[in-house]
C-alpha cells in the first residue's frame, strides 16, 4: 500500500492492486497483499482445519476478524435450536479461540452480518484490499477498496500467508448518466444495470461505478451498489472515496486517528481514475428512465420496472434465454403478461447485507409510519447488525415497525438465505430487500422477488407488488 | 490436491444455463464442519424430480457434466465444487463460468472447461444419444475429444501446470515469506488492523 508512481494512467482499481503487489513474474499470477480478511461461520471451518492438518498458524490475527451471521437465529440471542448450525458456530468460536482472531459472536454489541460490521466499525477502509469467504465481499468497494469474495480454499490461504495468488481481472467502467427521477433508489439502479447487462455481463472484470448520481449518493446507497456487482458476475465493484466516504469513517473506532487520519485521507485523495486510463470495456445505463424495479424471475438479470408485466418468454431472441425464462416463470407461478403490481406476496423481508443497514430501515420506515401491514402479509426487518438495531431503536424506527404489524428481529442473514430459521415455506413468494432470487434461495420452494426497501415497505402495505406512490 | 492430465469418462448432459451455486448444493447443505460428503447436497431440489437427468440411471458412474452459459454463478461456497466432486464429477464443461465457482474448481483440482456453444450442442446431443459414449479431457494438450470431433480449450499455463503436478497453493506462496515479510514492513502506519 506504499504510493506507487507509475508513467502509465491507470484506473482506480488499478492503483490499489499495484499497490499490494508482494510478488510479480511472468506467466504467473501475481501475489496480493490482503490488508483485512473478514470470516464467518459458514466458510471458515474447512480452512482452519487445513492449517491445523498443516501445523500453520494465522498470520495476521491483527487483520483478521470474525463475526457469526448466517445461521444465528433472528428472534433471540441465546438458543440456535438446530444443532448443526450450533455446531457450525460452535466451531468458530473454537477456532478464533485457539488462533488468536477477533470473534463478535451472537449477543456482542458489533455482532452482525459480515458486510455490515466491517464497515460499522471504520475497518473497512479506501485503497485496501479486503477479502471474505463469501461473494457479497463486493460490498466494501463502495469505500473504494478493492474487495471480492473467494472460496475456502482461498481462506485457508489468506490465514496462511496473509496473501493470494490472483490473475489481474479487466477493467470495467460503469457510468450511470442522466438524472435520477424522485423514489429511484440504489437498489432500482443496481436491479437496472443488471436487467440491461445480465447476469454474466461483468464476468472477469473488476469495475468502477462512476457518474454524478454515483457521487450523491450515500454510503449506503453506494454500498447497495457495489453489494450487487457479483449478481452480474464482477469480480469486485469499487467507488471512489470522496467527501462523502471520508465523513462516513472519520471517528468510527478502527478509522485512522490524529496525524494519520491526516496521512490516510492525502493518500485517500490520490485513489482517483486518471482522466485518460482506459478500460477495458464500459457501459452506460440512462437512470434517467429508471423507476422502481422489480425480479420476476429466478436470476437477478430477470427484472423489469413494477409498473411494466410479467415478460413472455417467447419475446427473447436467444433460445438460452427463453428457456430459461419459461423454467422462471414455471417455478415463479407467474403467467406472461400478468401485471406485476397485481402479483400479491406472502412476506415481506427487508435487511441483508444488501438492504440491512440503518438507512434502508429509516426508508422502510418513512413508508410504514402511519400505516398497516396487510392482514394477510407476514413482514420480517431485521437489522444487519447489533449495532444497526440498536441505532434504529434510538430514533424510534422500532416503534415504528411494530406499530404497523411488522416483526422487529435481532440481527444477522435472516431470511436472504435459507440457512436459518427464517425461511419461506414452499409456494410462498415474498419481496425480499436481498440480492438473491434463485430457486429456493429463502427456503425450498420460496419464491422471491428482489425489491427496494421503500418497495418492499409499500409491498407490505398493499398486499402485492407496490411502490409508496401507489398508496396515496 | 490429486494431479489432473488426461481423462476419459462418460458424459451428463445439463440443458440449462444460470446454474448458480445454490443449485448446486442449497445453504442446508452448507452448515456442515467438513471437507466431504457432500454429495447428497448435490443438485438435492432438482433431484427430487424424477425426470432430472443425475436420476437417469444411464448415466451412473459419469464423470464430466456438461451444462449451458453462466454455470456457477452466485455464492462464494466452494461446497458446490465439493459437492461435484464427492459425486464423482473430475470435470465440467461450460460455455461461462462463475468466476468464484470456476477459481474454488481449479484449486480442488476439478477440471472447469470452457467450450463455445456449438461444442456443447454437440456434446448434449452425443451423451443424449449414447450415455455410455466416451469423452476424452487432455489437459497435457488442452483438448476435449470425442466422437471423432477435438475442440482445444484455454487454461493458462500457470494453472495447467498446478493441476498437472496437484501442487497445493499455500506450500508455493510460502517459498516467498522473504517477499511477504518485506512487505508488511513497508506498510502505512493508518492500515486498518483489528488490534
Amino acid at each position: 500500500m506504499t504510493e506507487s508512481h507509475t508513467a502509465r494512467a491507470t484506473t482506480l482499481a488499478e492503483k490499489v492492486w499495484d499497490a499490494h503487489v508482494v510478488r510479480s513474474a511472468a506467466g504467473e499470477p501475481d501475489l496480493l497483499y490482503i490488508d483485512l480478511h473478514l470470516l464467518h461461520e459458514v466458510t471458515s471451518p474447512q480452512a482452519f482445519d487445513g492449517l491445523r492438518l498443516a501445523g500453520r498458524r494465522v498470520r495476521r490475527p491483527d487483520l483478521t476478524i470474525a463475526t457469526e451471521d448466517h445461521n444465528t437465529p433472528t428472534d433471540n440471542l441465546l438458543t440456535i435450536a438446530d444443532p448443526v448450525s450450533r455446531t457450525q458456530i460452535e466451531t468458530l468460536r473454537r477456532n478464533c479461540a485457539e488462533f488468536g482472531v477477533k470473534l463478535h459472536p451472537l449477543g456482542d454489541p458489533e455482532q452482525g452480518v459480515v458486510h455490515v460490521m466491517g464497515p460499522q466499525q471504520g475497518l473497512t477502509q479506501p485503497g485496501t484490499t479486503i477479502v471474505c469467504g463469501d461473494s457479497h465481499t463486493s460490498t466494501h468497494g463502495a469505500f473504494g477498496a478493492l474487495a471480492f469474495g473467494i472460496g475456502t480454499s482461498e481462506v485457508e490461504h489468506v490465514l496462511a500467508t496473509q496473501t493470494l495468488p490472483q490473475a489481474k481481472p479487466k477493467q470495467m467502467a460503469v457510468n450511470f448518466a442522466g438524472e435520477l427521477q424522485p423514489g429511484v433508489t440504489a437498489k432500482d439502479l443496481i436491479l437496472a444495470l443488471i436487467a440491461q447487462v445480465g447476469t454474466g455481463g461483468g464476468r472477469g472484470h473488476v469495475v468502477e461505478y462512476r457518474g454524478p448520481v454515483v457521487e450523491a449518493l450515500s454510503m449506503e446507497g453506494r454500498m447497495t451498489i457495489s453489494n450487487m456487482s457479483i449478481e452480474w458476475g464482477a469480480k469486485a465493484g469499487l467507488i471512489a472515496p470522496d467527501e462523502t466516504t471520508y465523513a462516513w469513517l472519520k471517528g468510527r473506532r478502527f478509522a485512522p486517528q490524529g496525524d494519520d487520519w491526516d496521512a490516510a485521507v492525502e493518500y485517500w485523495r490520490t485513489l482517483r481514475t486518471d482522466e485518460d486510463a482506459v478500460f477495458d470495456s464500459e457501459v452506460t445505463v440512462d437512470v434517467s428512465t429508471v423507476t422502481p424495479f422489480v425480479t420476476w424471475g429466478t436470476n437477478p438479470g430477470q427484472g423489469a420496472p413494477l409498473s411494466a408485466s410479467v415478460p413472455d418468454p417467447e419475446s427473447f431472441v436467444d433460445e438460452g434465454e427463453r428457456s430459461a425464462a419459461q423454467r422462471a416463470l414455471a417455478y415463479m407461478g407467474l403467467t406472461p403478461g400478468q401485471r406485476l403490481r397485481d402479483v400479491a406476496v406472502d412476506v415481506v423481508f427487508v435487511g441483508s447485507c444488501t438492504n440491512g443497514r440503518l438507512e434502508d430501515l429509516r426508508a422502510a420506515a418513512a413508508v410504514l409510519k402511519g400505516r398497516r401491514v396487510a392482514p394477510s402479509v407476514r413482514m420480517l426487518v431485521v437489522p444487519g447488525s447489533a449495532a444497526v438495531r440498536a441505532a434504529a431503536e434510538a430514533e424510534g424506527l422500532d416503534q415504528i415497525f411494530t406499530g404497523a404489524g411488522a416483526e422487529w428481529r435481532f440481527a444477522g442473514c435472516s431470511m436472504c438465505l435459507g440457512m436459518n430459521p427464517d425461511t419461506l415455506k414452499p409456494g410462498q413468494r415474498s419481496a425480499s430487500t436481498s440480492n438473491r432470487n434463485f430457486e429456493g434461495r429463502q427456503g425450498k420452494g420460496g419464491r422471491t422477488h428482489l425489491v427496494s426497501p421503500p418497495v418492499a415497505a409499500a409491498t407490505a402495505v398493499a398486499g402485492r407488488l407496490a411502490a409508496p406512490a401507489d398508496l396515496d | 490436491m490429486e494431479k489432473f492430465t488426461t481423462h476419459t469418462g462418460t458424459a451428463v448432459p445439463l440443458r440449462r444455463s444460470n446454474v448458480d451455486t445454490d443449485q448446486i448444493i442449497p445453504a442446508v447443505y452448507l452448515k456442515r464442519v467438513t471437507r466431504t460428503g457432500f454429495e447428497d447436497g448435490l443438485f438435492a431440489a432438482w433431484r427430487e424430480d424424477p425426470a432430472f437427468v443425475l436420476n437417469d440411471p444411464a448415466y451412473a458412474g459419469a464423470t464430466i457434466l456438461v451444462a449451458g452459459p453462466e454455470f456457477g454463478t452466485g455464492s462464494s461456497r466452494e461446497h458446490a465444487v465439493w459437492a461435484l466432486r464427492d459425486w464423482g464429477f473430475r470435470v465440467v464443461i461450460a460455455p461461462r463460468f462463475g468466476d468464484i465457482f470456476r477459481g474454488n474448481s481449479l484449486k480442488q483440482g476439478l477440471l472447469t472447461i470452457e467450450l463455445p456453444i456449438p461444442a456443447v450442442e454437440r456434446l448434449w446431443a452425443l451423451s443424449e444419444g449414447d450415455s455410455r459414449a466416451p469423452v476424452t479431457v487432455d489437459l497435457t494438450a488442452r483438448e476435449v475429444r470425442a466422437a471423432g470431433a477435438t475442440w482445444d480449450f484455454a487454461l493458462d499455463d500457470f494453472t495447467r501446470y498446478r493441476l498437472m503436478e496437484g501442487l497445493d497453493d499455500i506450500g508455493l506462496t510460502l517459498l516467498h515469506a522473504g517477499a511477504i515479510a518485506a512487505f508488511e514492513a513497508s506498510r502505512p502506519r493508518f492500515a486498518p488492523a483489528v488490534a
